[in-house]
């Protein structure tokens, strides 16, 4: 694992003798704490899909969204501080509004990517800011097709075929290698992702998750929404069969 | 006549200017005279004038106003083209002169049309009349001339022309808008954009076909008395 920062560590605004910024690392450790998040790009859109643990029994279900519209092409998955999540999606929402405002056309994804990125290695340059400690998951679906970018508290943004991050995140992203996501639509890929995240699930360490899903994509007219129920419950149900065909091994 | 003319009255473009699209692309139109009241100030002015690579405008009403909102445009379109790694749409490009043209709408005096061809929508026209409204149509015309060619647009038109066919209807409207109109005169600039790129064509004035009741231009009344006296008929 890593090594203690040592008086290195103390400030986002000091390297410390190799090179690196801990406050920035220790803000990741923030993200691989959280429920893992994962997203993939079919041919045809993107699927995200999230396993949102539950604190409480009393929590009613369906609230605590952890996925969000941040325009009507685009949507954002967080993990990490959820507090500083709701941050960046109100960033992320009014960049794209201000956008369609002055060129007239929906943000491009990559553009979105790009702006959200900045805003998150903004807060990485000044030392009476703390960093985000969330990851972003963003899949959008412009004139250039399905897009999917991943944002670190660091402030990187890649654009991927498939991204995980959270507690599961390793597991997830081998399940995700697995799948050939060039022919797969996003009906299928829905399916995929429910089972990717019951199986990277801990039964032990976790007790309950619920999962929550969204999809951008040709069947949603290229609107960013909530994948619709019968689908979620299909998705669910294949999930589950799976997991106890491996368990009956 | 009036002696005291002021030849530093801002200068407008009495113009007349066209937009056309066809199978492909655009063809943009203008004539090519400035004037300050009464006396030309230009008379081979550019009326269209370039955003980016494959989008241009044809600017109409006071030269200046038009020429500051090019100008803007064209420093956030490079801007804009920089983030994007893209060429912009024209659509970016019309917004962009509309949001100036209407937020300043009180103290400008310029209308705009905006055309050009991009990858995803081809070729588009796009009109920003007075108030700054942002109309997308297939054809358009402005300027003090383009009151006397909504006749000859409304039978001439028609949808799918090629190329040749556009350019040909655009000179022949410039043509007929420069023999009725006192403030559009001069040459027929033209300008096409399509996938290929980007040309530029002239037709000087006295190369166009005459209209009704049009004198042939005579070079210097000099010729005109040095000419021949006519043979007296007879009876």
């Amino acid at each position: 694992m890593s090594s203690i920062g040592t008086g290195y560590d103390l400030s986002v605004t000091t390297f410390s003798p190799d090179g690196r910024v801990f406050q920035i690392e220790y803000a990741a450790k923030a993200v691989d704490n959280s429920g893992t998040v994962i997203g993939i790009r079919c041919k045809d859109g993107i699927v995200m899909g999230v396993e949102k643990l539950i604190a409480s029994k009393m929590m009613l279900p369906g609230s605590n969204r952890r996925i969000h519209s941040v325009h009507r092409h685009s949507g954002m998955a967080v993990a990490g501080l959820a507090a500083d999540g709701r941050q960046i999606v109100a960033r992320a929402k009014s960049e794209a509004t201000n956008y369609q405002s002055v060129y007239g056309e929906p943000i491009p994804v990559k553009e979105l990517a790009e702006r959200v990125a900045s805003y998150v290695h903004l807060c990485t340059l000044y030392w009476w800011l703390r960093p985000f400690g969330c990851g972003i998951i963003l899949g959008g679906y412009d004139r250039d097709g399905p897009q999917l970018y991943m944002v670190e508290p660091s402030g990187i943004s890649y654009r991927y075929f498939g991204a995980a991050i959270g507690k599961g995140k390793q597991a997830a992203k081998t399940e995700i290698e697995k799948l050939k996501l060039s022919e797969m639509t996003c009906r299928e890929g829905v399916i995929e992702v429910a089972k990717i995240i019951y199986k990277v699930h801990d039964e032990a360490k976790d007790k309950a998750f619920e999962l929550e899903m969204s999809w951008v994509c040709d069947e949603s007219k290229q609107q960013h929404q909530k994948v619709p129920d019968f689908l979620l419950e299909e998705a669910k149900a294949a999930a589950r069969t799976a997991l106890e065909e491996m368990d009956a091994d | 006549m009036d002696l005291n003319m002021n030849v530093n009255a801002p200068h407008s473009m009495g113009t007349t200017i066209i937009g056309v699209t066809y199978n492909g692309g655009v063809v943009l139109g203008a004539d090519s005279r400035t004037s300050t009241g009464m006396y030309v100030a230009n008379r081979a002015s550019e009326k269209i004038t370039q955003l980016t690579d494959n989008v241009y405008v044809c600017r109409s009403g006071s030269a200046a106003d038009s020429q500051l909102v090019s100008d803007y445009v064209r420093y956030f379109l490079h801007q804009h083209t920089i983030q994007l790694g893209q060429p912009a749409t024209v659509k970016v490009a019309a917004n962009l002169i509309r949001l100036l043209s209407y937020n300043n709408k009180n103290m400008l005096q310029t209308g705009l049309i905006v055309g050009g061809w991009d990858k995803y929508e081809g070729g588009k026209i796009y009109g920003i009349p007075l108030g700054g409204t942002l109309v997308e149509q297939p054809f358009t015309i402005g300027g003090s001339g383009s009151s006397y060619l909504y006749g000859f647009f409304d039978q001439a038109w028609k949808e799918g022309m090629t190329k040749d066919e556009a350019e040909q209807l655009v000179v022949k409207a410039v043509s007929l808008a420069i023999a009725r109109d006192g403030a559009s005169g001069g040459v027929v600039r033209t300008v096409i954009i399509n996938s290929e790129g980007v040309t530029r064509n002239f037709y000087p004035g006295d190369k166009l076909q005459l209209w009704h009741d049009e004198l042939e231009p005579q070079n210097s009344l000099l010729d005109i008395l040095n000419a021949p006296s006519p043979e007296p008929m007879n009876i």
